[in-house]
């Protein structure tokens, strides 16, 4: 028990961590609910004196916006899609990495490298693996100046697909933005996954081979459920990542969030963030809420599930 | 089914590169198991017993020699093929599965001709479950029984696939000592209603004896002795076989032959006849002693522990390797002990003292 009179020692030696807490994370917390519920904010105006009315046409223009359903509709997209498929992948991948004897150490170094990596490098080099090169006026030129995904696809005779340039698909967009997402989120996955494979005692293992358990049953009905509580882990912060995605597709498609002369196609819930904090901090206040809003629901989802489908 | 061992060694490499010591868990183990027998695999801990246990059931290669399950030959067949149950040592019930989802559970892996419809499935699962006398318990999940409850778990799924051979791992380690005196006998009910060849490892003898039809013996990788229990403990073939198996256990004392009597001390204790004049070991069992005025072999009393139906007569000697010498006699002979007696004089019984070489410590036959 600390003494009474001690208590201001306490609280001084709290204080670095207390002031920075308040000024960088309590009070934008705060300023953003201030914000989000001014009618028409403008912090130039606010500087000037200017004092808004309480209401919530904030929230009614960023939902009434075309550009902000665009948005949702890609985050949610590209978390449907991204987080099942990564989750699966880096269970796959990590029973394996489990199962090799050999550099399996190595493996595991490797297999961790793009999670220290840094995302926007990650997407360049992406970029530069789906990209056009040279003047895609020309169809010619396009066959043979492709990337090393189409270079790749052409020995099987696929003909040079459009990823990322001028004129692409939005499904090729996607993509493209698919395998690149999944692939910077296994390493973390992986992790988690392989540290929860290494702490399943053995025996279990030992007693499905005695009696005579296929391996797929071994992987469905043994490791799944004992790794059930990482599972839920990793699908749960993939959600909360997802919801956030914005550098990955910044990484590829540059700040206008689309290819040449589709800019925005690809925007994301933090993207329309970023878009209106110059001007529209109301708006930019009010998606981040509605964002928030988003995220903690499924959460809940995720967690009332993985309650009932967890094991002990 | 009957199991045979020919050769049967183990051999892990070193794990340092610089040394090369090898271990050598089981040495030429050469055995045969008769059918539907309950066989004990004793040992001091170390001495290869679990190894023995693991490489018939596959889960541990042999590094030479071969297994026969009757007659064929299992060594290179993998444990999936092999038929065998096994109760691990700490169960290792799935602990995400309900009692009869761990049950089913290998009856729900067999394939092709041996798949059996789903309602026999669970006939069958309640058939074994009721053997264990775990019915009642069916939907629990393993960490809501009790550790005997496990156990009988780990034993019903073991069986219900009818294996040929059922294997335990100190199945009764993890018991409290009541619970494992119930165990026991419980192992023995069911492996004579089921009649199935169980091989069972513990380090403890008086498990061991109480419940197998044959035990093994083992040391440092070596199989010392195999036999019935009560032959084994009647007729040890040396030292380390006679000081393991007993409660309490064997009194060791330092004597010598001479002249065809055994000495041990100044005190002439027995005509050995035709053995020649040596140091040896002599080992006598606690109710080998008879308490006798006219006895040959002096003690000096400590004290007489009173235990009911017989008394333990603490007492001790010059020659003697353990800390104290402890007889078993019967009750009535505490009447002629004297309250301020200092010595007792024993005479002893012929086939409750053994005679080990004291280079090889084994046994010398008189």
């Amino acid at each position: 028990m600390v003494e009474n009179k001690h208590q201001w020692k306490a609280w001084i030696y709290l204080s670095p961590a207390i002031v920075l807490l308040l000024v960088f994370t309590v009070w934008p917390i705060i300023n953003t609910l201030i914000m989000a519920f001014s009618e028409n904010y403008s912090s130039l105006a606010g500087l000037g004196g200017q004092t808004f009315k309480f209401g919530l046409g904030n929230f009614q223009h960023v939902i009434g916006y075309k550009g902000f359903i665009t948005c949702l509709k890609n985050t949610m997209l590209l978390c449907v899609l991204t987080v099942p498929l990564s989750t699966i992948l880096a269970l796959l991948i990590s029973v394996c990495l489990n199962a090799i004897k050999p550099f399996q150490k190595l493996l595991q170094t490797i297999y961790f490298l793009p999670y220290v990596t840094n995302s926007i490098a990650i997407g360049m080099v992406f970029a530069a693996m789906f990209n056009i090169v040279g003047n895609i006026s020309s169809q010619e030129q396009i066959i043979t100046t492709a990337g090393i995904i189409n270079n790749f696809l052409g020995l099987f005779g696929v003909e040079p697909i459009n990823w990322i340039n001028a004129g692409s698909s939005y499904w090729a967009n996607i993509t493209v933005m698919v395998v690149y997402i999944v692939w910077n989120a296994l390493p973390f996955k992986i992790l988690i996954l392989l540290g929860g494979l290494q702490s399943v005692n053995k025996q279990y293992y030992d007693a499905a081979k005695i009696d005579s358990t296929p391996k797929w049953r071994v992987l469905t009905k043994i490791t799944v459920p004992l790794l059930s509580p990482m599972i839920a882990y990793v699908v749960i912060t993939g959600f909360i990542g997802g919801f956030k995605e914005y550098s990955s597709i910044v990484g590829i498609f540059d700040v206008g969030m689309g290819p040449a002369g589709d800019h925005g196609r690809l925007n994301t819930m933090v993207g329309y963030i970023y878009d209106s904090i110059k001007n529209q901090q109301g708006r930019a206040s009010a998606a981040a809420l509605i964002l928030f809003g988003i995220i903690f629901v499924v959460t809940m989802i995720n967690l009332y599930v993985s309650k009932k489908k967890t094991h002990y | 089914m009957k199991v045979e061992l020919q050769n049967l060694t183990k051999i892990f490499p070193s794990r340092n590169k610089k040394s090369n010591e090898e271990v050598i868990a089981v040495n030429d183990f050469t055995l045969t198991i008769p059918d539907g027998k309950l066989v004990g695999l004793l040992g001091p801990s170390g001495c290869g017993k679990s190894t023995t246990l693991y490489m018939i059931s596959g889960l541990q290669k042999a590094s030479s020699g071969k297994i026969f399950f009757g007659e064929e030959d299992v060594t290179n067949v993998s444990p999936e093929n092999r038929g065998v149950g096994l109760v691990f040592q700490n169960y290792a019930l799935y602990p995400h599965m309900t009692v009869k989802q761990n049950i089913l559970f290998p009856l729900q892996n067999l394939t092709g001709k041996d798949k059996l419809p789903k309602n026999e499935m669970i006939e069958r699962a309640y058939e074994v479950a009721r053997l264990v006398q775990i019915d009642d318990l069916m939907e629990r999940k393993p960490n809501e029984l009790s550790g005997g409850q496990q156990q009988r778990v780990a034993i019903a799924r073991a069986l219900v696939k009818m294996p040929r051979i059922l294997l335990l791992d100190e199945p009764l380690s993890n018991l409290d000592a009541r619970l494992r005196l119930q165990t026991r006998e419980e192992i023995r009910r069911i492996q004579k209603e089921t009649g199935i060849t169980t091989i069972f490892v513990t380090h403890d003898q008086e498990e061991a004896m109480s419940i197998s039809d044959m035990i093994i013996v083992m040391k440092l990788g070596i199989v010392q002795q195999v036999g019935k229990p009560q032959d084994i403990y009647d007729d040890p073939t040396n030292l380390f076989v006679a000081k393991f198996l007993g409660t309490p256990p064997i009194n060791v004392f330092d004597g010598k032959i001479s002249g065809g009597k055994l000495y041990i001390g100044e005190d002439a204790v027995l005509d050995v006849k035709g053995v020649e004049d040596k140091d040896v070991f002599v080992g006598i069992r606690p109710e080998g002693f008879v308490p006798s005025d006219k006895g040959e072999f002096n003690c000096k009393l400590n004290n007489v522990e009173v235990m009911g139906r017989d008394v333990s007569i603490v007492s001790t000697n010059s020659a003697s390797l353990n800390p104290v010498i402890r007889s078993i006699v019967s009750s009535e002979y505490v009447k002629t002990i004297a309250e301020d007696q200092e010595t007792i004089a024993y005479s002893l019984i012929p086939h409750k003292v053994f005679i080990f070489d004291k280079e090889t410590e084994e046994r010398i036959c008189f």
